[in-house]
């Protein structure tokens, strides 16, 4: 291994699920557990139907391109890519190549790998529309075309990624934007997320610029889940630099391999040799259509802060540690709650803390999502304002949180049930501080030789009020009393 | 009563002469006649009824429809078998306009196999014959609906064009054949030959009923992003003969009968004919010049048709499969179930062009043909625009004679009058304007002149056309068998 240099190019695709319908269909685009119910003619390649381009998909994809720093095309063009497969009843897919150019090229994406900033270039992204999914079982297969037609954005990279961690980075980074600029949930659970894998290895201490050391490309098909793209990587490495030891890599050529759930292996395709001819010619029935600056720059416009970006401002400008920045970054959803949070005037830190330990351990417990739950975020920071008052105790807090939870009430109106306002009236704690004190000399004898004696003082106030005596003024005035003694 | 034309039938309509259920009653009885002796027909609806007359021109007056557009219920087959069992579920959107003016569709015509022809004798119904002489063809591919037409059935039929379907078929039976320019009419629900060039038009058999029943055809549709918003464009009420003060030109190197120095007896007169017809221009004050194009970019033409077509073709077709639709084949796997059908579905001339057109399209090919035609598309249809900078239409002779006899193969270019035969598709390159009207005889059969304008010029080459033919004698002329 360390005498080898490693390098991976992915191609990511990525359904565009923000979409109302279909590519260009006027089919629903969405996730039904009912096979074949969002089909129209044109999803099934009827005889006269025409593809008619989804605006918003094409919008989305540009956003991409533009959040990836990629070249935009002056005029937009999509390609037949031909060939038969039950998959695509038009026995073709509407894509793009590169030639004319595709929503993107040439883009480049800076992502955060234990700590270190790695950069990958982006060759290109483009639109083009999904296949259905099928299911094989021993004597038959299904067809589901519910996914035929819905939008997809290839990404190809460079072959600038030197381990399956770094891929798997990169991937994590990608799906993120997917989700931040509500492109896609990008769910690989949903099948949403599918890779191609291209792996070679090197020869360390050779030029790694000079493209004819990069060693023999491998392309690893249908890799559908993060995981899959790291062991796959892994298993393609071994097998690479096996290959080398024994002296027959130069025999391997280039050539196609798919990735095998069941055995953890990749297992040969075709070679090079055989790549198909897809044929591909301009897409007649869609007409080349400008691509005006009023548009590209409203697209910009609209594009949201991203993780990496809101991160940066959780630690510089609220000071949250870099752990619980990137619990908050982690799902946008989250990261939008923290945001409206503090947007209605809590302190960054308090909600941050509230969001991490509390609120994120209830989701989990619950299995729930965050836009699913009860308390808004106007509610958690009532929650924090009473507290910041002085009108319930922080320990309070949290059985009042926990009650909006359960009885999806609000937080006032269960404070008020709880009986719960918090006593911080100065005169009234002083009159039982001193009480208590009065009670109990000997203790206050006890306290001065340097026994613990005040957290029973604090605990006599406690039980007189039922708990509801501000704490830190409760300390605070059983300090003066006994100074004053 | 249905060798009328639009207009008239509308008023005998109108004044209550004669009732829709009456028209469509004879006009079944006609399609019977005409099925009888062409073989003009894939389906005859014979329940067609009557529709209520308005002040709509089309309403309650019946049509056919070529039976490559996408008809809801009825049998739509390409005049494939790899459809002819095939009913849709939704209507092709040109249908569906016609039928909110009323009009009545009576049957479905026979084309060459999803257009893919220009004999009329490729359609797996078997061959159309040309109702002026049965011994020769109609041409196609839209062979069935200039058949019905001239033949009276009706005044029009729909037709497509993607080389000259609508309007070589047109020429060879005595009418009038028009596309419009490119995506004036919606291309949904038409079955595609080549999405580039296809077009959708009419067969009548005057000027003005083109002009009717294409305003009724016509309009923007969300389902075709081809199409285009005409609503501004009247080519009906904008019909004027007064033409005074244009200019057209025509072109040497393809109607000086030099050109030819083996000419037959039927192009020689075919061109004279040409050149008597644009005599008549000059009653119109109209002035006629003629241009050269380089010979070389023009006989390119005819190969560039090919590799476009055939490669658009080939995928367009790629569809076919016999799987989700049509008659499926059985064999032991999907596979073997596609090739099946395909094989024993296509004819051997449609299974030659998708060789041609996989061949051009791959990879090691691809610059040498198909880029290589994109290229001299665009040179070809430069030079006719620049034609229209200075002339308000191109006037040609269409094809080289009148109809031709069965045993000549129209498949087999020959080389001399490949161009003349073939320039029309110089009209689906550009997806200009073009229509062909009837323009006198050679030996017995009609013969036409066409009429080609710049894109959006519609009502500018319909009032040349309308003026023309109001010089002529051939206005709403009905086939009269001679053998």
């Amino acid at each position: 291994m360390e005498d080898y240099q490693v390098l991976i190019g992915l191609e990511m695709h990525c359904e565009i699920s923000k979409t109302k319908t279909k590519v260009f269909s006027s089919a629903r685009n969405g996730y039904s557990e009912e096979a074949n119910s969002f089909i129209r003619p044109l999803d099934m390649g009827f005889p006269g139907t025409l593809p008619v381009v989804n605006k918003k998909a094409v919008e989305m994809a540009l956003k991409a391109s533009m959040i990836l720093g990629c070249q935009q095309p002056e005029y937009m063009y999509f390609e037949r890519k031909n060939y038969y497969y039950p998959d695509m009843p038009k026995n073709f897919q509407i894509t793009q190549e590169t030639k004319p150019i595709p929503v993107g090229i040439y883009g480049s994406l800076t992502y955060d790998f234990n700590g270190e900033k790695k950069t990958v270039r982006i060759n290109n992204i483009h639109l083009e529309e999904d296949a259905a999914s099928l299911d094989h079982y021993p004597s038959f297969s299904t067809i589901d075309y519910n996914r035929a037609g819905v939008p997809l954005l290839e990404l190809v990279t460079e072959p600038d990624m030197h381990s399956a961690e770094e891929a798997v980075a990169f991937l994590e980074t990608m799906r993120s934007i997917y989700q931040y600029a509500e492109i896609s949930d990008a769910d690989s659970r949903k099948g949403q997320i599918r890779c191609d894998v291209n792996v070679s290895i090197m020869e360390k201490g050779k030029d790694p610029k000079d493209p004819k050391n990069w060693g023999t490309k491998v392309e690893i098909k249908n890799v559908n889940s993060f995981g899959g793209v790291r062991d796959a990587i892994n298993y393609e490495i071994d097998r690479q630099i096996a290959l080398k030891e024994e002296g027959t890599y130069d025999e391997m050529e280039q050539q196609t391999r798919r990735w095998d759930e069941d055995t953890f292996t990749t297992i040969y395709m075709r070679s090079k040799v055989d790549a198909i001819d897809y044929r591909y010619f301009v897409e007649p029935n869609i007409p080349k259509y400008r691509i005006s600056e009023e548009w590209k720059e409203s697209i910009r416009k609209s594009i949201p802060k991203l993780a990496s970006e809101r991160k940066e401002i959780y630690q510089s400008e609220y000071s949250l540690s870099e752990y619980d920045a990137k619990v908050l970054i982690k799902e946008k959803p989250v990261s939008d709650y923290y945001e409206e949070t503090i947007s209605l005037g809590a302190d960054p830190k308090g909600a941050a803390n509230w969001i991490t330990s509390v609120i994120l351990g209830y989701l989990n417990k619950e299995e729930m999502e965050i836009k699913d739950l009860y308390l808004t975020p106007r509610m958690l920071v009532d929650i924090m304002d009473m507290v910041r008052d002085g009108k319930i105790s922080s320990k309070q807090s949290k059985e009042v949180l926990n009650t909006v939870l359960e009885e999806k009430r609000e937080p006032k109106e269960i404070v008020k049930k709880l009986g719960l306002t918090q006593i911080s009236d100065d005169k009234t704690i002083r009159d039982i501080v001193v009480k208590v004190l009065d009670e109990h000399p000997d203790l206050i004898e006890d306290h001065r030789k340097g026994k613990n004696t005040f957290d029973f003082f604090v605990g006599q106030v406690m039980k007189a009020t039922r708990g509801q005596a501000n704490p830190s003024l409760t300390a605070q005035i059983i300090h003066e009393e006994i100074d004053k003694r | 009563m249905m060798e009328k034309g639009l207009v008239e039938l509308h008023e005998e309509l109108k004044s209550g002469k004669v009732t829709s259920q009456e028209l469509v009653e004879e006009s079944l009885k006609k399609s019977k006649e005409v099925q009888e002796k062409y073989n003009a027909f894939v389906t005859i609806l014979d329940d067609a009824k009557g529709e209520e007359v308005t002040e709509d021109i089309l309403s309650g007056i019946p049509y056919g429809i070529k039976d490559n557009y996408s008809t809801k219920g009825i049998l739509s087959t390409g005049s494939s078998n790899t459809l002819k069992d095939y009913v849709p579920f939704f209507t092709a959107t040109a249908i569906e306009n016609l039928s909110r003016h009323g009009a009545v569709p009576v049957n479905k015509t026979v084309l060459d196999e999803f257009g893919m022809g220009g004999t009329g004798t490729t359609g797996h119904t078997g061959i159309v014959r040309n109702p002026w002489d049965k011994t020769r063809m109609c041409a196609g591919s839209s062979a069935g609906s200039a058949c019905a037409v001239a033949a009276g059935v009706y005044p029009y039929a729909t037709g497509s064009d993607t080389g000259d379907s609508i309007r070589k078929p047109a020429a060879y039976c005595g009418i009038v054949g028009y596309k419009p320019t490119y995506g004036m009419i919606s291309r949904y629900g038409l079955f595609p030959f080549a999405s580039s060039l296809d077009h959708c038009g009419v067969l009548t058999r005057s000027v003005e009923d083109a002009a009717i029943v294409v305003d009724g055809m016509k309009g923007i549709d969300k389902y075709d992003m081809t199409s285009w918003d005409s609503s501004d464009i009247h080519l009906y009420d904008s019909l004027t003969k007064d033409i005074r003060g244009m200019k057209v030109c025509t072109i040497k190197e393809i109607v000086d009968i030099s050109m030819y120095p083996n000419a037959s007896q039927e192009l020689k007169e075919h061109l004279e004919n040409f050149h008597k017809t644009l005599e008549h221009f000059k009653e119109l004050g109209v002035e006629v010049e003629e241009v050269s194009v380089d010979s070389t970019l023009l006989n390119a033409e005819p190969s560039v048709y090919v590799v476009i077509s055939c490669a658009e073709a080939t995928s367009n077709m790629s569809n076919l499969t016999g799987i989700v639709f049509g008659p499926r084949a059985d064999a032991d796997n999907y596979i073997d179930m596609m090739k099946k059908y395909r094989t024993e579905g296509f004819s051997p001339l449609i299974k030659r062009r998708f060789v041609i057109g996989s061949y051009v399209l791959q990879a090691e090919n691809k610059n040498r043909y198909f880029y290589n035609a994109q290229r001299v598309r665009r040179l070809l249809v430069d030079r006719w625009k620049e034609l229209f900078k200075a002339y308000d239409a191109v006037v040609l002779p269409v094809g080289s004679g009148p109809a031709k006899k069965f045993d000549d193969d129209k498949d087999i270019l020959d080389k001399n009058t490949a161009v003349l035969e073939e320039h029309l598709q110089i009209g689906n390159f550009g997806g200009f304007p073009s229509i062909t009207i009837p323009d006198g005889f050679v030996n017995h059969l009609p013969v036409a002149i066409n009429i080609t304008g710049n894109c959006y010029e519609d009502s500018k080459v319909l009032n040349i056309a309308y003026a023309l033919e109001s010089t002529m004698p051939y206005k709403n002329q009905v086939a009269k068998e001679e053998n």
